[in-house]
């Protein structure tokens, strides 16, 4: 292609050489050193094919002569972490609470494994945060059955409630409607004086009469677990009814279900599947949410 | 352009060069001469303060307390705090370094409207490294004439080794600026000893390096292709300069016609000539190798050299000097045809730039002035938004973080109002109820903690305020917080009983 180079009158250069459409462009050159740069800079680029992961085939790619991976970096400090991981955590699984609770890092790196493992594990059935669900105790209220000392949290996820491991946690509450040891109208009565006596409900049609005989029936047959004022018996998983928190509900209707077929959750024993750190963290955790002891 | 062939009558003059390379062109290298005038004192004065001060100043020490960084201007980038002195800037304070760039750039364009490029000429780290790496240059090599001459001719032992040691000075130059660098961002002395017993670290040695290379590069090698080729602010010269503007100006009027002295004094033919003398002085100690004659151009960067130059040789010649000055387009344009204007400084856009610059730093003193070396936020519980505990009442939880700026640990008293019968606690020991709570936070650390706030059922949220004061310096500050209950919890779909 030949060009017409001109020369501009007005400024005294030459053109390139190319025209489009009657415009000229001015040759003002670039200094050579700016081309060798670039052309350095290709041959760094070709440097990069060679030693470097660079392009696909297939179900593969060339990997280049240096091997490198991101995705194996990655995988060298999740190894790494992991170690770091399990040297924090067999010192938890090792150490008292107490000392735990006195060292930062021990604390620390507890406290978060107990809130992930949690969230994957607990939270399905006691709620974001230990808020609880109808059933399911609020870990966060502060009112437990079975203590809420970090040892008691402790033995309570490793072996659980009615789960059927040996050394679980285990209460029944007699079927006294079903199998027939009170008469509904007795269960009615009941239903009343605990109603007013420890639930704190205004009951507008409950007899006192009716509140006396109830009186009657809870000491001859609740005192022994739920306590003469409503206590609980923490020994043996006898709820407290003297409370504003209820795990089956907290009106005089869920009062007569409970005592006619009561509700016996279970919980599972964990300690098959979480190892004792793990099981340490998630107490730290569930202590920590507010109603610990 | 596919049309034009050979066949056709062309009016092509012969290109210089053939074929692709005629759009390169080689490196035209400029040897500027030595002079010496009051500009040349002043760009001395500053390259000392200004390479003083940046070599010295990361060795200057500040005492802030035991465990404190103890130097006067330190960029911590590792622990995320930047030390000035007295000021200490955290990562939410980073807004003041946008009021500092928006006052050095308005700076530079006031100072650009009234006197051209003379932040390129006196100022940039570029052309005060270069004059540094030229006088080296001179120095070692000789000045214009004999480093042209050794250039040209065969390379000898004595200009060889010139040249080595010329570019183990500049690498040597260029090392301890490199080595400067990273004293801004890690602690002088330990960083040098670190350094020198190989315990620096990659990034260290790695920032060295890079800085090393790019000022041997940059101030030995490239020069002036900086200031033409890669850096942009010439290219906005035309918008920062107007007929009003001082700048670098041949005063064509008094010097034109210009012609050899010889010429001028046997002038036989009755030419008109004017003061210059086509000494080629100005030209020569150009250090980006322009023609200043030929007016205001993209590569002056405005330092004056040329200033010095001419005023030498109308000494010599014995006539008056300022034949190249400072001066406006305007003044030039009047001062031909016999009219003297005065200078115009103050003009709108100067105005604009001044005003714009006194609204900047009235905002960055009043900022700076009510710095709080204390702050407070907090984070609500989102899970669950409350907890009903056996007693009946409602219990909220809060993330509380403190930030202590101070430079000494601090008990912070936590209080709030707003809620009657409330009651606070910290989430480890939640039975240990507390009108106040005493929260211990180290020197320059956020302190956090988990709050419990127990208050009787209302139903609805309550809007309530967490006061915080250091209890050592009586600093105060307040947080607006919500108590939520059930009735807000219901309508937002959370919370349980």
């Amino acid at each position: 292609m030949a060009l017409n180079i001109q020369r501009d009158e007005h400024t005294g250069t030459d053109t390139t050489g190319h025209e489009w459409d009657g415009l000229k462009e001015l040759n003002t050159p670039l200094p050579k050193w700016w081309l060798y740069t670039w052309l350095a800079c290709i041959v760094w680029a070709l440097v990069y094919f060679v030693f470097f992961p660079s392009f696909p085939y297939g179900k593969g790619y060339i990997h280049g002569l240096l091997g490198a991976s991101t995705r194996n970096d990655v995988m060298a400090d999740v190894k790494g972490f992991a170690a770091e991981r399990n040297a924090v955590m067999s010192k938890v699984a090792a150490a008292s609470f107490e000392d735990i609770r006195k060292n930062p890092d021990l604390l620390a790196a507890a406290q978060t494994a107990g809130r992930i493992t949690f969230a994957n594990n607990c939270q399905p059935c006691h709620g974001a945060g230990g808020a609880g669900n109808p059933g399911f105790p609020a870990l966060a209220a502060g009112s437990w059955l079975w203590g809420g000392k970090l040892e008691d949290i402790q033995q309570t996820i490793t072996h659980g409630i009615r789960s059927g491991d040996a050394d679980a946690r285990d209460s029944q509450m007699p079927k006294f409607g079903t199998d027939g040891l009170l008469k509904p109208e007795e269960i009615q009565q009941v239903a009343d004086y605990v109603s007013t006596a420890f639930f704190g409900l205004a009951l507008k049609d409950a007899a006192p009469a009716s509140i006396a005989a109830g009186k009657e029936i809870f000491t001859a047959n609740c005192v022994s677990c739920h306590g003469e004022k409503g206590e609980g018996n923490r020994d043996v998983g006898g709820p407290r009814l003297a409370s504003k928190v209820h795990l089956y509900g907290g009106t005089r209707e869920l009062i007569v279900r409970q005592v006619t077929a009561p509700h016996m959750s279970v919980m599972p024993n964990w300690n098959g599947r979480l190892d004792t750190a793990t099981i340490k963290s998630v107490a730290i955790y569930v202590h920590d949410l507010g109603g610990g002891e | 352009m596919a049309h034009i062939s050979k066949t056709e009558p062309d009016q092509t003059t012969e290109p210089e060069a053939e074929g692709f390379m005629q759009y390169f062109e080689d490196h035209k290298r400029v040897y500027p001469k030595a002079v010496s005038g009051k500009v040349r004192s002043l760009k001395w004065a500053i390259l000392v303060l200004c390479l003083g001060f940046y070599y010295i100043v990361p060795w200057f020490r500040w005492d802030r307390g035991v465990g404190e960084p103890n130097q006067a201007i330190l960029l911590d980038i590792y622990d995320r705090r930047f030390y000035f002195f007295n000021l200490e800037f955290w990562p939410q304070d980073i807004y003041y370094l946008t009021g500092l760039l928006i006052l050095a750039a308005l700076g530079l364009f006031l100072v650009t409207s009234l006197f051209g490029r003379v932040w390129c000429g006196f100022a940039c780290p570029q052309t005060v490294w270069t004059d540094l790496f030229m006088l080296v240059e001179r120095r070692i090599e000789g000045d214009r004439n004999e480093r042209m001459r050794r250039d040209a001719s065969k390379m000898t032992l004595d200009t060889a080794w010139r040249k080595v040691a010329k570019h183990a000075v500049w690498l040597a130059i260029a090392f301890w600026t490199g080595g400067a660098w990273i004293m801004y961002f890690l602690d002088a002395p330990s960083i040098v000893h670190r350094f020198w017993t190989g315990n620096a670290g990659t990034a260290v040695y790695g920032f060295t390096f890079l800085f090393t290379a790019s000022t041997y590069l940059l101030a030995g090698w490239a020069r002036e292709q900086v200031c033409t080729f890669m850096c942009p602010w010439p290219r906005f010269q035309s918008a920062m300069l107007d007929e009003q503007s001082f700048i670098v100006t041949y005063q064509s009027w008094r010097g034109e016609k210009r012609g050899h002295l010889k010429a001028q004094r046997n002038n036989t033919t009755g030419e008109a000539y004017g003061d210059c003398i086509d000494c080629g002085g100005c030209v020569t100690a150009c250090p980006t190798g322009i023609d200043i004659r030929d007016g205001i151009q993209l590569p002056c960067i405005g330092c004056g050299l040329c200033i010095d130059a001419c005023d030498t040789a109308m000494k010599k010649v014995g006539r008056a000097p300022g034949l190249i000055a400072w001066d406006t387009l305007e003044r030039q344009a009047a001062i031909a045809k016999g009219i003297h204007l005065p200078a115009h400084l103050l003009r709108p856009r100067t105005i604009i730039y001044l005003s714009a610059m006194s609204v900047a730093i009235t905002v960055m003193v009043i900022a700076l002035s009510n710095r709080a070396t204390i702050n407070l936020s907090v984070l609500q519980d989102r899970a669950p938004l409350f907890v009903r505990i056996a007693d009946g009442s409602i219990r909220n939880g809060y993330t509380i973080k403190v930030t202590n700026k101070t430079h000494d640990t601090a008990t912070f008293d936590l209080g709030m109002t707003g809620i009657e019968d409330a009651s606070m606690a910290m989430s480890e020991t939640h039975e240990d109820r507390q009108p106040l709570l005493h929260l211990p936070v180290g020197p320059d650390q956020v302190g956090s903690f988990r709050v419990l706030v127990m208050a009787p059922d209302h139903g609805a949220s309550t809007k309530f305020d967490f006061t915080l004061r250091n209890s050592s310096t009586g600093e105060k500050t307040v947080y607006h917080a919500v108590f939520l209950g059930p009735e807000a919890a219901a309508n937002a779909g959370g919370g349980v009983h």
